[in-house]
């Protein structure tokens, strides 16, 4: 059957079994290709998308589940306050490397700054630990959070 | 020159946030029939456009930034001022040098390799626009200079953008060699610069070969036998049929995929199927089985490696003597982009769209199945979400293309994380046997090493393996660091039955580093010396070397005291043609679990191109080393790969990862390789630290820490 999916501000009808992940609505159905497939199985992240506001596994959210949700994607994230400040540090501390798990962490990311502006180095491992990166960006990641959380004016040059 | 139709571009401009944009672009079409193109990396049209062609890959190593930098540099433009482009499949071309001509990015030997000829097609470009404005102006080519882009005329204060002469240079004839600039005028080479593809990596932009979508494709989803070398036997697809959204069902020898408008009704389809497999000949095969046939193995001679002196007469009159066995498991590479390939077939032609570390492997395996011309098979290349050596081989792309053969128009297949896992190509197992044999003082005066495994090389480029040998296989053991008066070390291919392996970050150095420095780490122990002091007394030869181990001692505090439970360990190599010392500090808790909680490295990589990237990439590879170190394993029980997803084939978390401090060694030597050398380094510095904090020495990757739980 049909069901009609907020994202970013506009609403889609797409016609899927109502147990479709959202991660494959994003992606196959609609062509938003920037929240990406990484393990299918809540384990790694890489899928990450805000159900209103809150930071989602995409690949085990059925479509069905969504009830009119309000979805925020990668696309998105820069036009709210908390994401560019993420994707500013992002760039300024240099995390990205294959960059393909880098959607999710963003997306992480700005979930965590958004509900917490200052958080500690455990907040950060709590909201960050189930998102996985093989290019080992870790170290990067916690200091461009740290960064993202400074008030703008202290941000300037990293 | 290529076909440039064919090419996506990458566009690299200013963009707000003080970067670069990248992103691709339509074909380029009929702009280059203007431009001045004097080689294969450099293209300047003369609408301004400065293209650069990569020959090395992007999987994060940050080659899409390092290459342009050397280019750049001599070309005299901004990193801001150019686009870059993926290289077309043409081994003729773009073949790597140090990888015997084959068009590959791996082995950390892109900038070794680049490090002249990309310079020079620099310098060449370069040259040339300055003669074509000299010539326009009426004056001597020594009386302009080049920069940012523009040729000027400093005595009239004249000024000529690039493009502006693009065609006049493109009739000059091309100069063999021009000279190179001191390194002591470098302006770009030696600075932090900022990552070309970062700005399209954070905002979502970036796309990789999952992310193509040619009109009109489909989505499929495959299983292939769940024993190695098993071929299918039945498959009811009743089931998976009437799945909304799945559309066929493909069959082949070995394999079911299930084709459907979106991954979610392929993955559901692929659930439903009932299959049956026949298992074939490997359907008991073990783990220990594998692990036998190497021990077994190692008990008789094999090919020699290395051979200095006399070991074994050396070790009969040594005062002491040390015996050891190791072993390492295989791995798998579970790179985040799960492996993908698109494909579409038509009569007389075949389109393929994928991430590849080769190709034209790639282009070459769809030709080969198709029975096409190579020419009638069109390959994208793209970004690459982890390459780690799973993307030199093109097992992917042959068995897209064998389902896309069965289905009208394109089809992306993409792999489940589970089936990633299951069907990679592994790091190799491997057994080794290790007899060395000390003097009163406590020197090492004779060392044996012999061991056995899986060759990759003799598989992936045969005429690389001569005699028995080949030279991955054995780097890091036979002609390493040390200077030892008497040293054998012999190595024994035997392939294990039924389970593929392949190159996997940091390659045979990532077996021979931790059998090494993790036995260096006994001989200092039975000679009661500190491991830091004991290896500076016998690199007196490699002073490179020694300064890098002499650096991350004194950076890491070494000699300090630490609390209970806490030790630290060291290793240093000369591997890929860059030294680096690791000192991992390394918390063991009661109950057995290891964490690492601080590493030190310091590193000899020769001209450093861009020093940001120099320090991702030994943080990259540390982390992929601990991941290893801590978790890494692959078994095989009937015949069948054990783990499947990240909850059972775990990998480092954010949570988990220490503190990496990098100190970077000035030098005047030539660039090194710097992808791996770190995940080579940092597996045997975890043991050796294990040990200075328990006194209990691993001999087996990975980790176990039941045998670590000290007693309530």
């Amino acid at each position: 059957m049909a069901y009609s999916v907020k994202i970013n501000g506009k609403t889609y009808n797409v016609d899927v079994d109502g147990d479709t992940p959202l991660l494959w609505v994003l992606r196959d159905v609609l062509g938003m290709i920037g929240t990406k497939f990484g393990c299918g199985i809540a384990q790694c992240g890489a899928c990450t998308v805000h159900v209103d506001g809150a930071a989602t596994r995409s690949c085990v959210t059925p479509v069905e589940s969504l009830n009119g949700s309000a979805i925020t994607t990668i696309e998105a994230i820069g036009a709210t306050a908390a994401g560019a400040k993420v994707q500013k540090a992002w760039l300024d501390r240099e995390v990205v490397q294959c960059g393909y798990c880098q959607s999710g962490q963003i997306m992480a990311a700005a979930a965590l700054l958004a509900a917490n502006p200052k958080p500690t180095d455990s907040d950060i491992d709590d909201a960050m630990s189930g998102n996985i990166c093989r290019c080992g960006t870790y170290g990067r990641i916690r200091e461009a959070i740290k960064q993202a959380a400074q008030p703008a004016t202290q941000s300037k040059g990293g | 020159m290529t076909d440039l139709s064919r090419r996506h571009l990458l566009r690299a401009g200013a963009a707000a946030g003080g970067g670069l944009l990248l992103s691709f672009s339509l074909p380029f079409g009929s702009q280059a029939a203007t431009a001045f193109a004097p080689n294969a990396y450099v293209r300047v049209g003369e609408d301004g456009s400065i293209v650069l062609t990569m020959p090395y890959v992007e999987m994060g190593q940050g080659t899409y930034t390092a290459i342009p930098m050397l280019i750049a540099e001599e070309l005299e433009v901004g990193l801001g001022q150019v686009q870059l482009e993926h290289a077309p499949p043409d081994e003729k071309t773009y073949g790597n040098p140090l990888l015997a001509g084959v068009q590959a990015t791996g082995g950390s030997t892109a900038i070794m390799a680049s490090w002249q000829p990309l310079r020079q097609a620099g310098a060449v470009a370069r040259t040339l626009l300055v003669a074509a404005a000299a010539k326009r102006w009426n004056v001597e080519p020594a009386s302009c200079r080049a920069e940012k882009g523009e040729v000027v005329h400093p005595p009239t204060g004249r000024r000529l953008k690039y493009g502006a002469v693009a065609a006049d240079a493109a009739r000059m004839p091309v100069p063999k060699d021009v000279p190179l600039k001191d390194p002591k005028d470098f302006k770009l080479i030696g600075t932090p610069a900022k990552r070309l593809d970062a700005p399209a990596k954070v905002n979502g932009t970036a796309v990789y070969g999952i992310d193509v979508r040619p009109h009109g494709v489909k989505i499929a989803t495959l299983t292939q036998s769940p024993v190695f070398g098993g071929k299918l036997k039945s498959v009811d697809d009743t089931a998976a049929k009437a799945v909304k959204g799945v559309r066929q069902i493909v069959r082949l020898d070995d394999c079911v995929a299930v084709v459907a408008d979106h991954m979610g009704a392929a993955k559901k389809g692929l659930a439903a199927l009932k299959i049956e497999w026949d298992e074939g000949p490997h359907a008991r095969l073990t783990t220990a089985d594998v692990a036998r046939d190497l021990e077994q193995a190692t008990l008789n001679a094999g090919p020699v490696a290395e051979n200095i002196g006399d070991a074994a007469k050396a070790l009969e009159s040594a005062a002491t003597k040390v015996d050891a066995t190791y072993q390492v498991p295989f791995l798998a590479h579970a790179t985040m982009e799960p492996m993908n390939c698109t494909v579409h077939v038509a009569k007389d032609r075949c389109e393929v769209w994928v991430g590849t570390q080769v190709a034209a492997r790639a282009q070459a395996a769809a030709a080969k199945v198709t029975g096409l011309p190579l020419e009638k098979v069109v390959l994208h290349n793209h970004l690459i979400g982890g390459g780690f050596g799973r993307r030199l081989e093109v097992d992917g792309v042959t068995r897209a293309v064998q389902i896309a053969q069965k289905v009208d128009g394109p089809v992306k297949v993409v792999w489940t994380r589970e089936e990633d896992i299951q069907h990679d190509m592994y790091r190799p197992y491997w057994f080794d046997r290790l007899s060395a044999g000390l003097d009163e003082t406590g020197k090492p005066v004779a060392w044996n090493h012999r061991f056995a495994g899986s060759s990759v090389v003799a598989r992936w480029l045969p005429p690389g393996f001569n005699n028995g040998l080949d030279p991955d296989s054995i780097e890091g053991a036979a002609k390493f660091i040390y200077g030892l008066p008497n040293k054998h070390v012999e190595y024994l291919r035997v392939e294990p039955p039924g389970v593929p392996t392949a190159f996997w970050r940091s390659v045979g150095p990532s077996h021979t580093i931790f059998v090494v420095e993790s036995f260096m780490d006994e001989l200092a122990a039975a000679a009661k010396q500190d491991p830091v002091a004991y290896r500076l007394a016998l690199l007196d030869k490699t002073p490179r070397t020694k300064a890098v181990l002499t650096l991350a001692a004194e950076k890491a505090g070494w000699g300090q005291a630490l609390p209970a439970g806490i030790g630290r360990g060291v290793s240093v190599q000369n591997v890929f043609g860059s030294h680096l010392a690791q000192v991992a500090e390394v918390e063991v808790a009661k109950d057995g679990t290891v964490r690492v909680r601080r590493v030190v490295a310091a590193i000899d990589c020769g001209i450093v191109i861009n020093p940001d990237t120099v320090r991702a990439q030994i943080e990259s590879a540390t982390i992929f080393g601990i991941s290893a170190a801590l978790y890494g394993e692959i078994t095989v029980k009937d015949g069948r790969v054990e783990q499947s997803n990240f909850d059972t084939y775990r990998v480092l978390r954010l949570d988990e990862a220490p503190k990496i401090e990098v100190h970077i060694v000035q030098s005047g030597d030539a660039p090194g390789g710097m992808g791996e050398p770190g995940t080579s380094a940092i597996v045997p510095a975890i043991a050796n630290a294990i040990f200075a904090a328990t006194g209990k020495r691993l001999r087996k990757m990975p980790i176990d820490s039941e045998l670590l739980k000290r007693p309530a």
